[in-house]
């Protein structure tokens, strides 16, 4: 059986964040509870790069009425690793993002910017065997919130991963380096570790910019990593 | 100096608008609107039953933009089995708070040490203001004499373990489950790091 290696619950945000007023009342008291996998953790769902078409990894162009969705265009493209800085191949990434004026289309949504006809802001895509992934949409607005007053997020956008296992589940969101709204956010300042905080944030990458088309931004995942098993018992079954 | 490793990606929350990304139609969106993330098993499938709930917060509030995933074997104990996904994700009802699976009861499964874990499912819960997402268990009630020797609910201090087992009533010939996930408080729900 493979197992993972331990999660650094140091390195991640707390649960209970006071910063972030939402995490108050949501978050356990008492401490997680920490055990050993079985194949429950060890196992997680196959999905295949059959049901994801090209259209879904272009946000550009997936929910069009018509026209393009209006903003920077832009590509993120980058490659997920494990702790062991091995490539996850087939991990399923999950996108979704407000527009360019920082509106989602949600119907709880109310910010006063404009929805744009042609932007869904519904992504995924898929890594193939060397863990790469790339999608392209437009570049996100920022967009203010209610925490201490009017707060701003820095533009973001959120991805949900799944890697070979459930112990690797992760949602997450990632930045745009330069964003000075970035060490405002309450939200990022969940994360105590500025080396941490620095992993969610995109970089520009010139080279791989699509001339007189697309800006591009790299942004690399770490999921947890497998863990070498010596000497132990091999559970019967697996 | 120590072996250096890669740190994991840290997590952010899911926020309020997790529905986009994950069940678009429930976020309004009209892409992938054939999809039932939440119906592991078909109607008509022997044996489905329902398993449901509520997410409440501190103060007792519902849930109302949370997501839930489940993760699970099939009757038989198996994982990834071959015609049964093992995975669903269910949205909390915006009014209510309310979630459901419709699923099968999964078999008994091997703990690592090969003894026999008592047939249960792994719920994750994502919703805003949490910051990663927090992994518990629901058992089944009839199965008493398995959870007196599951490795796991051994772990858990006896005067919690209540709060992973569902409550089991029929309606309208379908078994329904239900467990309410406490995020704090005293009927505080275990919470497990993996
Ligand atoms: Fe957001």
């Amino acid at each position: 059986m493979t197992e993972y290696m331990r999660r650094d619950r140091r390195w991640h945000p707390p649960g209970y964040a006071p910063g972030y007023k939402s995490t108050i009342l949501r978050s356990p008291r008492r401490a997680l509870l920490s055990l050993e996998q079985s194949v429950g953790e060890t196992s997680g769902p196959v999905f295949g790069h059959s049901t994801i078409t090209d259209s879904d990894r272009d946000l550009i162009a997936n929910y069009s009425t018509g026209g393009e969705a209006i903003g920077e265009r832009i590509i993120v493209h980058g490659q997920v690793l494990d702790e062991n800085a091995r490539p996850v191949p087939n991990a399923l990434l999950e996108i979704w993002q407000a527009n360019a004026g920082g509106r989602y289309r949600h119907v709880k949504d109310g910010y006063v910017a404009a929805l744009d006809p042609n932007f869904g802001g519904c992504g995924r895509c898929m890594t193939d065997e060397n863990g790469y992934y790339s999608f392209r949409t437009i570049k996100p607005g920022p967009y203010p919130w209610r925490n201490d007053g009017s707060d701003w997020r820095p533009a973001h956008i959120h991805l949900s991963i799944f890697g070979a296992a459930f112990t690797q589940r992760l949602i997450t969101q990632f930045y745009f380096e330069g964003d000075p709204l970035i060490p405002l956010c309450p939200i990022v300042n969940t994360i105590a570790d500025p080396a941490a905080i620095d992993m969610l944030v995109a970089r520009l990458d010139m080279g791989n910019t699509v001339p007189f088309d697309c800006l591009t931004w790299r942004w690399d995942i770490v999921l947890r990593g497998r863990r070498s098993t010596f000497f132990e018992n091999r559970p019967e079954g697996n | 100096m120590p072996v250096k490793y890669l740190k994991e990606t840290p997590s952010q929350t899911a926020g309020p608008y997790v529905h986009i990304g994950t069940c678009p139609s429930a976020a309004g969106l009209n892409v992938r609107t054939q999809e039932k993330p939440n119906v592991l098993a078909a109607a008509g499938t022997a044996e489905r039953i329902r398993i449901e709930g509520v997410v409440l917060d501190g103060s007792g509030t519902p849930v109302h933009d949370g997501m839930l995933e489940i993760w699970q074997a099939d009757t038989k104990g198996k994982y990834n089995a071959k015609g049964f996904t093992g995975w669903g994700r269910a949205v909390a009802d915006f009014k209510t708070g309310e979630w459901a699976f419709e699923t099968v009861k999964p078999g008994a499964t091997p703990y690592r040490d090969g003894r026999q874990q008592a047939p249960h499912v792994t719920l994750l819960v994502f919703a805003r203001g949490i910051n990663i997402h927090l992994h518990t268990r629901m058992y089944f009630p009839e199965d008493e004499a398995a959870h007196a020797t599951d490795p796991v609910l051994a772990a858990v201090p006896p005067d919690q373990r209540h709060t992973l087992i569902a409550r089991r009533e029929k309606r309208g010939g379908e078994t329904v489950y239900r467990l309410d996930i406490h995020l704090q408080g005293d009927k505080e729900t275990v919470f497990f790091d993996f």
